[in-house]
């Protein structure tokens, strides 16, 4: 710790590493945001960053068709007029009975870029 | 004091030491704050002359822009950057068997050296990698004998002599065609591309994988580096960043979410995955917080041009790293540690979680990144002084010198600063790029691209 204090340019690693300063306010500004944080989402597990963010991140894009669902409504649906687009257009399971068409379009730009105008 | 082992700029043209004085010289895109989110920027990047500027969209596309040979009459500034060529990179596809949406989003570019007339690019979305050739075509044959000039056939007894045809100049075209397609090799996202330095392979990273691939092979690619635990559950870290070395062509680095480096030898195994060095800065146990490896998360690693050294981007701050030296780096700049006391908004809008990028000038005497309000930042590595630009249409007269800003954490705001909590988070410079030689830099706001060079006397 001390070695770091030494390193030239004196300006960098403020907030936490301004020892003397902190510990006489009582509080590193990142653990005052912690507490903040905690008041807000008590819930909010100990191990940060660990599987629950990765999992997030790996999972970016997924969009959840469910056959199960598919079905049930499909079949909940026989004897009604089948629904032409359900009230919310992203939604693509549950009661809803999606098609193709109902998944957000995700059409490819064929509008030149605004950078090349 | 540790002994510093930064190595003195041997070039003093590019940025070497001598205050810059920053020029705003371009600004491409639309002016409407309504920003349609396939013109989000997603990527930019010079390729190695610096002649061409390519920046890649969350709309799948590519726009190359070209510096227009200096006017030597008119010195007043280096030349413009004009549109030279744009196409559709990828497209948006929908994996339906793994209910997953691919993006058509670019991730990034990355130029091939020239070896003949044509350029050529890699471009990367989430799961395929593209390699593009962009050639000029300036003449056209024309005096066919069974053609018409508008292509009808003509009918052969009614030609009763013939004709050599020869070729005409013709209005420059410049098409983009892909080479190849390198697909089906990533189950993650792919975050990097690197071109090795034999200009014959390339590696792609992905958040748990990276491949080697041969730019001439696209059924086949090798796996060199695998986290993936057997069990997902037991997950602690992911890539964020892989890139190879520029002169040893067996060595390449990749980053993770917590905040390590890790350089590999491929001459070692064919799995690389145990690393020879191991890059981490030791941290106080008594500091950690619940946001202590969010932002230790690496968001972007490069390696000086000479290949000495390595730069890291976290949330706050820029490190360099000699590559003797693993277990901290020499030097460290912070690029908006008033943002330390506002982490927790930062986590709840997601800001927290912004990948931006940092590059390198041409001679590794300074080092940019970008910040939260149209701002970015540069600092001299030899002069310790450091710099806070914005980019913003308001200083849009060519050869007007940037004013430097200032962000007031905390207490009195002084006149011209701005205070942290007016602070547009919404308004991120995630990607930066500099010319390779000049002092020209680009700056990608969220959707327009601003060219800055500096002053030409």
């Amino acid at each position: 710790m001390s070695q770091k204090q030494e390193e030239e340019n004196p300006a960098e690693e403020t907030g936490e590493e301004k020892q003397d300063t902190q510990e006489k306010e009582g509080i590193l500004p990142e653990r005052a945001e912690e507490a903040k944080l905690k008041a807000k989402y008590p819930s909010l597990g100990q191990k940060p960053g660990g599987s629950d963010f990765l999992m997030k991140r790996l999972q970016k894009g997924q969009k959840y068709f469910d056959s199960g669902d598919y079905n049930m409504a499909k079949a909940k649906m026989k004897n009604k007029q089948l629904p032409s687009a359900g009230p919310d257009k992203s939604l693509v399971t549950g009661d809803h009975i999606p098609t193709p068409q109902d998944l957000p379009q995700r059409k490819s730009s064929l509008v030149t870029s605004k950078l090349a105008g | 004091m540790f002994p510093k082992f930064s190595l003195r700029s041997m070039f003093h043209g590019a940025g070497g030491g001598n205050d810059i004085q920053w020029c705003f010289s371009q600004v491409k895109g639309a002016v409407d704050d309504d920003v349609a989110e396939a013109d989000i920027i997603s990527t930019v990047e010079f390729n190695h002359s610096g002649e061409l500027l390519a920046t890649g969209d969350k709309g799948g596309r590519v726009v190359i822009f070209q510096q227009e040979q200096e006017n030597k009459i008119q010195s007043h500034s280096r030349g413009e950057y004009n549109v030279y060529s744009t196409f559709q990179s990828h497209e948006p596809e929908f994996d339906y068997l793994k209910s997953l949406e691919i993006e058509e989003k670019i991730n990034k570019i990355r130029w091939l050296p020239q070896k003949n007339a044509a350029q050529f690019l890699l471009s990367t979305n989430d799961k395929t990698i593209k390699l593009w050739k962009i050639s000029e075509r300036d003449k056209r044959p024309e005096g066919y004998n069974l053609k018409e000039e508008d292509g009808r056939y003509r009918d052969p007894t009614t030609v009763t002599t013939l004709r050599v045809p020869v070729f005409r100049p013709m209005d420059l075209m410049v098409e983009a065609s892909p080479r190849r397609i390198f697909a089906n090799a990533h189950t993650y996202h792919i975050n990097s591309i690197s071109i090795n330095s034999d200009y014959e392979t390339y590696l792609s990273a992905d958040d748990l994988r990276i491949n080697l691939w041969h730019l001439e092979i696209t059924d086949r690619s090798f796996n060199i580096v695998d986290i993936k635990p057997a069990n997902m559950e037991e997950l602690t870290e992911v890539i964020t960043a892989a890139e190879f070395h520029p002169n040893s062509c067996n060595t390449f680095v990749y980053s993770s979410s917590k905040g390590t480096i890790r350089l590999c030898d491929m001459r070692a195994s064919a799995l690389c995955d145990r690393h020879s060095k191991l890059f981490e800065e030791p941290e106080d146990p008594s500091n950690r917080s619940f946001f202590s490896e969010i932002i230790s998360s690496i968001s972007d690693v490069k390696f000086s041009h000479s290949g000495r050294y390595m730069m890291t981007r976290d949330y706050l701050s820029v490190k360099i790293w000699d590559l003797n030296m693993e277990n901290r780096p020499v030097e460290t700049y912070q690029v908006h540690e008033y943002l330390r006391s506002k982490l927790c908004s930062l986590y709840e809008n997601d800001c927290i979680f912004d990948k931006f990028e940092c590059c390198w000038n041409g001679s590794d005497s300074v080092v940019m990144t970008g910040s939260y309000n149209n701002f970015f930042r540069m600092f001299d590595r030899n002069t310790k002084r450091d710099i806070t630009l914005e980019a913003s249409r308001e200083n849009n007269k060519p050869r007007t010198v940037l004013k430097p800003r200032k962000v007031c954490a905390s207490g009195k705001r002084k006149k011209d600063e701005i205070s942290v909590d007016s602070l547009d988070f919404n308004k991120k410079i995630l990607h930066t790029a500099w010319h390779p030689k000049e002092n020209i830099i680009a700056v990608a706001t969220t959707n327009n691209l601003y060219i800055f060079q500096d002053k030409v006397n």
